[in-house]
């Protein structure tokens, strides 16, 4: 077992966990963050898409020791006082989503796809989310929904 | 799935990484993770220790240093794409970054990572080789240089051993020089059925200097050294580029798959030379 001290959607945690645990194993076991979600062996699907110090990673392809001291941002951090996020309102209004199983990790890289380029062209989206796999809408309406939270955000 | 276990160090200095690996014999080296996490957790491989590079700080980052850039081997993909100097003096090597993999493996996959694992259709050891980079190896005997065209020895296989760390990437600036890196998929997210990294030096309307190399057209990164001397001296037009391209698949050996066979391999490289070297010559 290995110390860790995580701060995670703003609260400080210290645990011992195995160096073997992968980090989104850690969120949804240890912590209950059972928003953000596993959906392919292979990293490729996006699904479990986090932030670690305010960028996106694919938390099933990060260890838990390597976020010991870090600051990781889930699905579940980014309403504030009950009230959406902007890209989680956005997603809600534009039907951005069907089964909701690609949502948090659509979310979370949508975030920060705005971050380095607020006002993405269709196409900018579409590769900013080249990581991230949908199997339901197919994307039309989770690319309306990141212009939609971009305009939005103007 | 979940790894085998193992035991974990995180040294903060490469010395103390290079002791790790000496003092144990089934010891795996953790920069990025993101070609060996998902090789735990498919136990391909299960080592007992990890060493993991993340904490060395020495390891990170992006300097000049006379006529070189040096890039430390743990700076992520996403640093050198977004790098101003890289940007100035190395955009080959940004360009073929930008298309590895996806935001968030870039964001975490190491430059260092990548040319260690040396995966065939990997996208970064081809630009090394175009832009005549030399490795920089820390072993128990001290450090050595080796040249990109000498690093890549086979499939997955390179001139860093077991009790080895590549610690930089000093790659010669090429400022000035025209760059493209086109890359051959089907489908988003997919490594390389066939890359070409080209880097041109024009003078006027034609192309003084020129470096190609091919992504996947064999087990390690080809330099098609034909290609480059046909196109010297040669006006930067669709004519004289193509012409010279008609030599990109000579000398090499590339795979069969099922995205294509070793012949379809060989056309693609000739027509992706050409776009490549027109699209660094601005043509
Ligand atoms: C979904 C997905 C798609 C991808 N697509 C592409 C693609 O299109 N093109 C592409 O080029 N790559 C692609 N990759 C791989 C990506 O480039 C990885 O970042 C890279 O191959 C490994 O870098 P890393 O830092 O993550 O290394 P790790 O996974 O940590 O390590 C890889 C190997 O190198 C060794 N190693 C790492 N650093 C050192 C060092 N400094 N000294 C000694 N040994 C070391 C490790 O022991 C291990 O064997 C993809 C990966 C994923 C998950
Ligand atoms: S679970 Fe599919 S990429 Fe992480
Ligand atoms: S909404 Fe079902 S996978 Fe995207």
């Amino acid at each position: 077992m290995t110390r860790i001290t995580v701060n995670v959607d703003g609260t400080s945690y210290t645990d011992d966990v195995e160096p073997r645990t992968l980090l989104v194993h850690y969120l949804r076991e240890q912590l209950g963050k059972t928003g953000t979600v596993v959906g392919c062996d292979t990293s490729n699907c996006g699904a479990c898409t986090v932030h670690l110090d305010g960028r996106s990673v694919k938390s099933c392809s990060v260890l838990a020791v390597q976020a010991d001291g870090h600051e990781v941002t889930t699905i579940e951090g980014l309403a504030t006082n009950g009230e959406l996020h902007p890209v989680q309102r956005a997603f809600h209004e534009n039907h951005g989503l069907q089964c909701g199983f690609c949502t948090p990790g659509m979310i979370m890289q949508s975030i920060d796809l705005l971050a380095e380029n607020p006002d993405p062209t269709d196409d900018e989206v579409r590769l900013g989310l080249e990581g991230n796999m949908c199997r339901c809408t197919g994307y039309q309406n989770i690319v309306k929904s990141v212009r939609a939270a971009a305009g939005g955000a103007k | 799935m979940i790894p085998a276990a193992f035991d974990y160090h995180a040294p903060s200095t490469v010395d103390e990484a290079l002791a790790l690996l000496a003092e144990h014999d089934d010891a795996k080296v953790l920069a990025g993770g993101q070609s060996l996490i998902p090789v735990l957790r498919l136990r391909l491989a299960a080592p007992e220790v990890i060493v993991d590079l993340g904490r060395i700080e020495e390891l990170r980052g992006i300097r000049e240093d006379g006529d070189a850039l040096v890039i430390g081997a743990m700076t992520p993909h996403h640093a050198v794409e977004t790098d101003a100097l890289v940007a100035e003096h190395a955009k080959l090597l940004a360009l073929a970054t930008a298309t590895v993999a996806d935001p968030q493996v870039r964001h975490r996959g190491t430059i260092g990572g990548a040319l260690v694992h040396a995966d065939p259709a990997g996208d970064l050891p081809a630009p090394a080789v175009a832009l005549g980079a030399e490795l920089v190896i820390a072993g128990s005997g001290g450090r050595r240089t080796v040249a990109a065209e000498d690093f890549f020895e086979d499939l997955f296989t390179t001139a860093v051993g077991e009790d080895d760390l590549l610690v930089e990437i000093r790659v010669p600036k090429h400022t000035g020089w025209g760059a493209h890196y086109e890359k051959f998929t089907r489908v988003v997210q997919q490594w390389s059925i066939v890359g070409v990294a080209a880097a041109v030096r024009l003078d006027g309307d034609s192309i003084a200097e020129a470096r190609v190399a091919l992504t996947n057209m064999g087990s390690t990164p080809v330099r098609a050294a034909a290609v480059e001397q046909a196109l010297v001296g040669q006006p930067a037009t669709a004519e004289a580029v193509q012409a010279a391209a008609a030599q990109a698949a000579e000398g090499t050996s590339p795979p069969s798959d099922s995205n294509g066979d070793a012949e379809y391999r060989r056309h693609l490289a000739t027509v992706l030379t050409r776009r490549a070297v027109l699209a660094a010559a601005g043509a």
